[in-house]
């Protein structure tokens, strides 16, 4: 089975992104090593080429040809961080990409060596959407490491209203530690939730928790 | 029953639909792509438009387990505005995409050269990305349009049997037919087929090679009249694998050509797949 660099990470999770968690058929372990062959090709110095790379249509089809949704996220990760891919292709590839392969690249962001400037655009646009895919992929490590406080407030309540699980945001335990800003957010909108009638999001009270304890020196 | 609506134009319909329709056995469409109903002024509104094909209707579309695919393509009515046609030269980014599973809807609106152009290059990419192709056949000077419709698609690189020749009527289904191409019945009140001509054309046509759907959008229609048709074939005497043929074999056989058609998606999910996203973690 193929590994990623050490650095790549499964955003989600804090993890080691190193390999397709799952058994693949023999059919789709050789597009994938194809696949993959194609992108550590696309870090060498560029000859004269025409159209896309060929790694980049292979990010394309991983859905149709990897067979489970879990499958086609990680090989795309793989991809992208076997490509090197730069603040370019990774900007491309998410503007130009349906809904799995925006996913995929936010997924892949801590193992890619993006600026600030260059990757923080992608998560902010997922996190205006509504698509709670993209909002949970948003709010990996990368956003753990580099949103600004404010951005990562909205973040964090906008997966408590439509459902995201808070266990799906990356270093909440030290980014909301002390965080009183944020305690009042939770606050005001435990109290929008009781007086609409509707329930408090499971989860808003494990953050409050979070927020409660003191910061470390 | 099942069902499997192979043109509705889901963009311009609410959650309410997406509701009823899996309430009354949708559970599977192609939205293909088509006017908005207000002229676009360039090829970057429909890149926006394909977006949200890709992206947020999908999305709409599994929360109420029903499995959402597109056609993408220039429609015949815009390949008319020189500000719109450029986005023919985007298509090769677009068609490569998983859940793409036609070019579409293309085709004659008003049989101008310029559709003739847009046209003919469309079959072309649908011949070169592995699609089959939507064809959405003229509302107006409806059977000579059918027989351009024909002519065309018989001088592309395009078998006819890759080819679903739509909004046919009692008037055009014959020679579509005699071309080897798919048929399709829009029934669509007021400027399509209704339910019991729709019936009537299928006792006379059969059940082989024949699809049924809404073209539901944001005029006056209907996104159950998939489901209606399928209860009329039973009250006419069909067989529920008849209805079924028509309702789910035949469209999944046409964009099963595709090679792209995953209908997992149909399945009821929660908003939010956690272990999608969550994998190898917890
Ligand atoms: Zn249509």
């Amino acid at each position: 089975m193929v590994t990623t660099p050490p650095a790549a990470t499964n955003a989600a999770a804090d993890k080691p992104f190193t390999a397709i968690d799952e058994r693949l058929t023999p059919a789709v372990q050789a597009w994938l090593d194809a696949a993959l062959a194609e992108a550590a090709e696309a870090t060498a110095p560029a000859g004269h080429r025409r159209g896309l790379p060929a790694w980049e249509l292979r990010f394309a089809e991983a859905g149709r040809r990897c067979g489970s949704e879990t499958a086609a996220d990680a090989a795309r990760v793989l991809l992208l961080h076997t490509a090197g891919a730069d603040a370019a292709t990774a900007a491309r590839l998410y503007r130009r990409g349906t809904a799995d392969e925006r996913r995929a690249v936010l997924l892949a962001l801590p193992g890619l060596e993006l600026a600030p400037e260059e990757g923080l655009p992608l998560v902010e646009d997922a996190l205006r959407t509504s698509d709670t895919r993209l909002i949970a992929a948003a709010v990996g490590s990368y956003a753990a490491e580099h949103l600004a406080q404010h951005a990562w407030r909205h973040a964090v309540l906008k997966c408590l209203c439509t459902g995201v699980p808070a266990a799906a945001v990356a270093g909440l335990a030290r980014r909301a530690r002390g965080d009183a800003e944020l305690a009042r957010m939770l606050t005001d909108h435990t109290g929008e939730c009781t007086a609409a009638g509707r329930p408090v999001p499971v989860d808003l009270y494990l953050v409050q928790a979070l927020t409660a304890e003191a910061e470390e020196p | 029953m099942r069902i499997f609506d192979p043109h509705i134009h889901m963009t311009s319909r609410t959650t309410d639909d997406y509701e009823a329709m899996r309430a009354a056995g949708v559970r599977a469409v192609v939205e293909p792509s088509f006017w908005l109903g207000q002229p676009r002024t360039s090829p970057a509104s429909f890149l926006d438009y394909f977006d949200s094909l890709l992206g947020w209707e999908p999305y709409r579309a599994a929360q109420y387990g029903i499995a959402h695919h597109c056609a993408l393509a220039l429609n015949p009515k815009e390949a008319n505005d020189p500000r719109c046609v450029p986005v023919i030269d985007e298509l090769p980014h677009y068609l490569v995409k998983d859940h793409v599973v036609a070019v579409g809807e293309i085709g004659y609106d008003s049989l101008t050269p310029a559709e003739d152009a847009a046209f003919a290059a469309q079959l072309q990419l649908a011949h070169d990305h592995g699609l089959p192709a939507l064809v959405h056949t003229p509302h107006r000077d409806k059977l000579n349009g059918l027989r351009r419709t024909v002519d065309i698609v018989r001088e592309s690189a395009l078998p006819p049997e890759r080819v679903l020749l739509d909004h046919l009527n009692e008037t055009t289904a014959k020679e579509a037919k005699d071309s080897g191409a798919w048929l399709g019945f829009s029934v669509y009140p007021d400027t399509k087929m209704d339910v019991d001509r729709t019936v009537a054309v299928l006792k006379d046509f059969g059940t082989e090679r024949v699809v049924v759907n809404s073209a539901a959008d944001w005029g006056r229609s209907d996104p159950l009249t998939t489901r209606r048709v399928g209860d009329a074939m039973l009250r006419a005497g069909f067989s529920e694998d008849e209805a079924d043929q028509v309702l789910w074999h035949n469209p999944v056989a046409f964009y099963g050509l595709s090679g792209r058609l995953n209908l997992d998606r149909g399945r009821p999910d929660a908003p939010y797949e956690g272990n999608t996203i969550l994998r190898g973690g917890e």
